[in-house]
């Protein structure tokens, strides 16, 4: 009876699937086709593009489309990668109820050491040649975000592995000397706190009519683009900082280096 | 008073802002500034409710210095206010009456994380209610997925765990199908705000070729919204996840996330396809139909299940169908019955999750009904609000229960069509039935003598636990009472919500 059931619901999970396939096939085909011009969806693209550069002072009109046209968005979008820090935290970092005795051996001194990649000749060179080329790349990207590809999440994403690398080869213990919980969090909530403020503030005057002070700088320079710029280092933090904190709470319960339960033990 | 209308950005960024605060604070501190901080934001919405109501009509709010097709927006009415103030009672009430469980159920020392996803959540639900724009919709939307599911998790018990991962992945396909529909708009009208797209929307509709389309964009974004929110085929997550989260998780998640999705899934129907286009749309007879179904289903594993909190879920994933229902019936009635219901079950809900720990606590922390025989003798307070509660669910005059169902009565009779009557009359007609007997059953299960003599395990409780279940208690009576004064102000809402 049960199996019955269980190859009728397969069934019929296969026939629903297909059904979702061939209505998003049909209403696809009906869209307008790919770099074709849709006709009822210049006008806003065309401010984008037209006008962009001139309104927001930014040379790459994605920047200025993310960070000033639809900044709300982006304010939230910067916020998930937070909510989803927290939850990892949540989760993961020890605390006294998953330190319970029958998870014991998870987080061990010899664990972790038995997983220590810092000996790793060969990841230790290119460790050395690779790290400083990689932040020096994120950091131009983020700081490039006005003007070039790239901004906040790419650049950020790129120093955020650069961390990882570094704790890979050089141990923890190397990394926690300059990155500990506590700079962490101060770098994120500066960072957050300021993308809100920075942005309320906008929001404020400009729904308001008032003067907005911030600069809009002259395109093409790197002090351009008004607030894009801070914004930008402000969101690279954050996504630098997310990153290496969801690898640290993974490989060893907490983000920096954790007293409280290592004294414990 | 001009001043007011920067209300509902403060809510938001503010929210956002105390959420990463609360990431530095002390547990203890923490918990105190969230407590403060909800209240404040209770007076910012009352101000904007008021000014709405004075000036009579909504406005909206530009989000930065780029006006309404290019920049983002959001806009303020009466509905939006009367369901911001109605999620931050809940909200605060949930938060203070649920701490003593809360302190047992996680670690003391990440309690302020709990708080800053409780402000992440209030961020997430305000952006919701006022936003008028879909794409910050998705954003928002994905917030409140990631909080949900972080207040569920907290308990790190293997159960709400395993509840946590199926919520995730089917939250997570809810938020994907509502973004496929998003972008099947987008790419249709070219816009993501909400007026602009309606505008499109309903000269596009006029092509017989398009229409389709629409019509799949739309109900994709609809299967989304109501995986996510539990209507009937996509309720069987409930039991789980409400049942095993800490209490307060669980009234937040019942009364007011799925709430905030049913409110967007409003939103976007009547102010991004509007109600001339969706009347074309099939979608809303199957919205009518699954309602129906899912009261009916719904009331029916209630029934059959043996825990009380899976009992309280399954009442929810019934509770839900009434909403979808009420939207499906449309028309004006149907619409106001379903945002009165919005309200009366965020309210009643949360009460009912509040009370059912504290009834199992006496019982030994056993929510099976054999162990809960007795457990309202020994704790009268919880007993008291419980029952109210479930008056409230079966729909027992002067209780916020019964104006909701009565006004689900005249929509289906002032709408037109036998057949809709039919169906939504036959589904109050069962479900108010076997509503009443579960809930009736529990009640003479709970106020029962179990033989020991031993009544007065715990009398002593809290100003924490009574003053927001008072609270609660006065909103429900509110509503059940006032229930005329309410209706006038959702329709005023309705009025201006387009």
């Amino acid at each position: 009876m049960k199996k019955a059931f269980h190859r009728f619901y397969n069934l019929i999970a296969v026939i629903c699937c297909l059904l979702l396939i061939g209505v998003l096939l049909y209403a696809v085909s009906m869209l307008p086709h790919y770099g074709q011009e849709n006709p009822r969806s210049v006008e806003v693209v065309e401010r984008y593009v037209h006008d962009g550069l001139e309104e927001t002072g930014a040379t790459n009109i994605v920047a200025g489309m993310i960070l000033d046209y639809r900044a709300f968005d982006t304010l939230g979008e910067s916020h998930v990668l937070f909510t989803a820090l927290i939850c990892v935290i949540i989760l993961l970092g020890k605390d006294v109820k998953n330190m319970r005795r029958e998870y014991d051996g998870y987080y061990t001194v010899e664990y972790e050491s038995y997983h220590k990649l810092a000996d790793d000749k060969i990841l230790r060179l290119v460790g050395y040649i690779l790290l400083p080329c990689l932040f020096l790349f994120g950091i131009y990207i983020l700081l490039n975000g006005q003007l070039s590809p790239g901004g906040g999440f790419s650049g950020g994403a790129i120093m955020g592995a650069a961390l990882i690398i570094f704790a890979a080869a050089f141990g923890f213990e190397t990394v926690d000397k300059v990155f500990t919980e506590k700079v962490l969090k101060g770098v994120t909530f500066v960072s957050l706190a300021f993308y809100s403020f920075a942005k309320g503030y906008v929001f404020f005057t400009g729904a308001n009519g008032l003067e907005n002070h911030v600069p809009k700088g002259e395109p093409g320079m790197i002090l351009s683009g008004g607030l894009i710029l801070p914004l930008d280092i402000a969101v690279g933090m954050v996504v630098a900082c997310t990153m290496y904190g969801f690898y640290s709470l993974f490989r060893r319960g907490s983000i920096g280096h954790d007293h409280t339960f290592m004294d414990q033990q | 008073m001009e001043f007011i209308t920067n209300f509902p950005l403060f809510t938001i960024v503010l929210s956002l802002f105390s959420g990463v605060l609360c990431y530095m604070l002390k547990p203890r501190v923490a918990k105190i500034y969230t407590l403060v901080y909800e209240g404040f934001l209770i007076l910012l919405v009352s101000a904007v409710l008021y000014y709405v109501l004075a000036t009579g009509q909504a406005f909206t709010y530009v989000m930065g210095e780029f006006p309404a097709p290019w920049g983002n927006e959001i806009r303020a009415g009466v509905l939006e206010a009367m369901i911001a103030l109605c999620f931050l009672i809940v909200m605060i009430c949930s938060v203070s009456a649920g701490f003593r469980f809360l302190k047992t159920d996680m670690d003391e020392s990440k309690l302020n994380l709990y708080f800053t996803l409780v402000n992440l959540m209030t961020a997430a639900l305000m952006s919701l209610v006022w936003t008028n724009d879909l794409f910050t919709g998705y954003v928002f939307l994905e917030i409140l997925t990631l909080t949900s599911c972080g207040v569920l998790i907290v308990r790190e018990i293997g159960r709400t765990s395993l509840a946590a991962v199926r919520y995730m992945i089917l939250n997570l396909l809810g938020s994907g199908l509502f973004l496929l529909g998003v972008v099947l708009l987008y790419d249709l009208t070219g816009h993501l705000l909400m007026v602009p797209m309606k505008e499109t929307i309903a000269e596009l509709a006029t092509d017989p070729a398009v229409l389709p389309v629409i019509g799949v964009a739309v109900g994709i974004l609809t299967i989304g919204l109501s995986i996510k929110s539990g209507l009937f085929p996509f309720h069987f997550w409930m039991p789980d996840t409400y049942g095993w989260a800490t209490p307060t998780s669980a009234a937040l998640l019942s009364s007011l996330v799925s709430k905030a999705y049913i409110f967007l899934l409003f939103k976007t129907y009547y102010r991004a396809i509007g109600i001339d286009v969706l009347q074309q749309l099939p979608i809303r007879h199957v919205l009518l139909v699954l309602g129906a179904m899912g009261i009916v289903v719904g009331s029916l594993q209630a029934i059959h299940t043996n825990n009380l909190n899976h009992m309280v879920a399954y009442s929810s994933a019934a509770q839900i169908g009434y909403i979808y229902m009420g939207i499906g019936l449309g028309g004006v009635a149907g619409y106001t019955a379903a945002m009165f219901h919005v309200m009366a079950h965020a309210i009643t809900k949360s009460q009912l999750f509040l009370t059912t720990p504290r009834l199992a606590e006496v019982a030994g922390g056993n929510l099976k009904f054999q162990d809960l025989q007795g457990s309202a003798l020994k704790t009268r307070v919880a007993g008291f609000y419980f029952t109210i509660g479930a008056f409230s669910m079966i729909g027992i005059p002067i209780f916020a229960g019964f104006s909701s169902k009565l006004q689900f009565a005249l929509a289906a009779v002032t709408g037109a069509g036998i057949k809709r009557i039919l169906i939504v009359m036959l589904a109050l007609a069962v479900s108010s039935m076997l509503n009443a007997l579960y809930f009736v059953m529990t009640l003479i299960r709970i106020y029962t003598p179990d033989g020991d003599n031993n009544r007065s395990v715990m009398t002593h409780h809290h100003i924490n636990y009574h003053l927001p279940m008072l609270l609660l208690t006065a909103a429900n009576l509110l509503l059940g009472l006032r229930c005329d004064l309410i209706v006038d102000l959702i329709g005023k809402g309705l009025a201006m919500f387009g």
